[in-house]
């Protein structure tokens, strides 16, 4: 069992929870309710990293983020360093091909909130913010809940991404699922096996735990 | 004690996506219904006095208070205009409590006392010993109590009820009528009911506005609506009976009485001097004003004898339902009710020829197209 490949998995997985779900929740509430032109586009464009290949979306990211990018020029003169085959990139990386796993199911929780209860928040004189915090996400908690455990499994099991943009450096860019290959590609099957149980057991608890809510609360507010 | 100045002034006008085109002011301590029938616009009139909608142009002032003027580029925010709603759906936070859900109402004074205000809120609707029940374990008739609770709560300058009782049964439905009643004596602010039931609206309100696509059509106390339309259209939205059509004959001033010819027969008309001799009007008469012919009651001049078949007889506990195909015209029906004990002393079935009288105060004559304010 590699330890120093899972912990870094964990840190990763959890910094991305940490920055998406935030965003998730602006973005996902705004798509929800507000009506503009370009939306269905915009929801397209979020939602391609559910179809794109993981090397070719990781191959874009490493081209945009690279030293020769404007991007990547810009990070190294004022961080000293590159942000391709960094945690930090590898962050940037996760966060940008896990938008959908954030968003997605945020917004159709919020979406799921009858515009007759937010006008009765409205109507009971309540602020933007109390709405928020007592009314719109005690009720969309489920899709919450949804986004950050499919995130975080999400990021665990990244591999193409990965790659890609932080290769293979152990402590600082190599997580389990490239530990896993790599094992694999040395012959040794047996750490392999128990990493992969692991992510197995982790991904049934994720899955478990999203189905497992969702009806109960379902059933609570019918 | 309400004043005249706390009165809700409401003005509106748009094209789309929604048409409307309406013009009303409900006093304090008043409730006006609006009724009409589906897609004219009466939700969508409630939702912008709400400030949950903003119409293309309008104007609307609540206590002296302007909440929107489009002109001048003013539209109070919905949470800032203090406006008790009860919505169709009620519209409670699934997740709270009874207390809890009128709690978020009370957010205008001090944290501390949040929770026994809105037990006292709970109590004046009948739901003490249901202060800690979320909606879900609530009856329909409990749920509107606690959304009216909730928007009495608000302490609101005006009261916006959108079909409140149409998702209760008959008997809930009664009896919250009675708290309505009871209730509205301790309101000093304009109530705005919006409703499908003509009932609902004769029973509870002080006017009634009527509402077609979006248009004003007529506004006046329930009982001057529902006998006196004014027009076609107007009884039409209503889904009144007995709409005929008749010439003028002749204006009797002194006695007060327009006769009109309707086929075969003579009828004397409430007076109605606006209508030219000879022209052809549109007339209605309400079932309360149609009776079985009295002979030795009949007053010359303030009746007129019709004679028909009965071709519908129907009796529903009390009352006895009667539609009379008039002799004098074919393909008229005339439409009214009469207690069944009487339908029952006179031995009152389909197929029996019978003569009824028109009431000739009840006879109300509309101008053609009349589409009145």
């Amino acid at each position: 069992m590699d330890w120093e490949a899972f912990q870094l998995s964990l840190k990763l997985a959890a910094c991305t929870v940490a920055i998406l779900l935030p965003i998730g929740i602006i973005i996902g509430r705004f798509l929800a309710w507000t009506p503009f032109r370009g939306r269905v586009f915009l929801e397209a464009v979020l939602a391609l990293p559910l179809v794109l290949p993981p090397t070719v979306f990781g191959y874009y990211l490493l081209v945009s983020l690279g030293g020769n990018s404007r991007i990547g020029h810009w990070y190294e003169s004022l961080s000293g360093h590159s942000l391709v085959f960094t945690f930090q990139g590898l962050l940037v990386a996760s966060v940008l091909f896990n938008i959908p796993f954030a968003i997605q199911p945020i917004q159709r929780a919020f979406q799921a909130v009858p515009s007759d209860v937010r006008h009765a928040a409205a109507c009971c004189g309540l602020s933007r913010w109390r709405t928020l915090w007592r009314i719109e996400l005690p009720l969309a908690w489920t899709g919450l809940l949804s986004s950050l455990v499919m995130t975080f499994a999400h990021t665990l099991g990244e591999f193409g991404v990965v790659l890609m943009v932080g290769g293979s450096i152990p402590g600082e860019t190599k997580t389990i699922a490239i530990s896993i290959y790599d094992r694999v590609q040395g012959f040794d099957t047996a750490s392999a096996g128990l990493m992969s149980a692991v992510l197995l057991a982790l991904s049934l608890i994720a899955i478990g735990v999203t189905y497992l809510t969702a009806p109960r609360v379902d059933r609570r507010h019918a | 004690m309400p004043k005249a100045n706390d009165a809700l002034h409401v003005e509106l006008r748009q094209a789309t996506p929604i048409a409307l085109d309406v013009r009303f002011s409900c006093p304090a301590g008043q409730i006006l219904a609006l009724v009409g029938p589906s897609g004219s616009g009466k939700s969508t009139i409630l939702r912008s006095i709400a400030g949950i909608y903003t119409p293309a142009t309008g104007k609307i002032s609540c206590a002296g208070e302007d909440w929107l003027d489009t002109a001048r580029g003013v539209n109070v925010r919905a949470r800032l205009r203090s406006v008790g709603f009860v919505f169709q759906s009620y519209a409670l936070f699934p997740h709270l409590s009874a207390l809890h859900n009128v709690m978020e109402a009370l957010s205008h004074i001090p944290a501390n006392e949040r929770a026994s205000r809105a037990r006292a809120y709970l109590a004046r609707t009948h739901l003490e010993g249901l202060e800690d029940r979320r909606p879900d374990e609530l009856s329909g008739g409990q749920q509107q109590r606690v959304a009216v609770a909730r928007a009495m709560a608000r302490d609101p300058r005006v009261l916006l009820l959108d079909e409140p009782f149409s998702a209760v049964d008959q008997v809930t439905r009664e009896r919250l009528y009675e708290e309505l009643v009871a209730q509205r004596r301790e309101l000093s602010v304009p109530v705005i009911l919006v409703t499908h039931a003509l009932d609902e609206a004769a029973m509870l309100a002080d006017r009634m506005c009527v509402l077609y696509r979006g248009r004003t059509l007529q506004i006046g106390a329930p009982y001057d609506v529902m006998t006196k339309p004014a027009g076609v259209l107007v009884a039409g939205v209503l889904g009144l009976k007995n709409v005929f059509t008749a010439d003028v004959l002749q204006h009797d001033a002194e006695k007060g009485l327009t006769r009109l010819k309707w086929g075969g027969a003579m009828l004397d008309a409430r007076l109605n001097a606006t209508c030219a001799i000879g022209s052809r009007v549109d007339w209605f008469v309400p079932p309360s004003h149609i009776v079985l012919h009295r002979p030795e009651q009949r007053q010359r001049g303030l009746e007129s004898e019709v004679e028909g078949v009965i071709v519908r007889c129907v009796a529903l506990r009390e009352t006895t339902n009667i539609q009379l195909a008039v002799s004098t015209l074919p393909g008229a029906i005339l439409s009214f009710s009469i207690p069944t004990r009487i339908a029952q002393s006179n031995g009152l079935e389909t197929g029996l020829a019978i003569t009824v009288s028109l009431l000739a105060d009840g006879i109300h004559i509309m101008p053609p197209d009349a589409v009145g304010a």
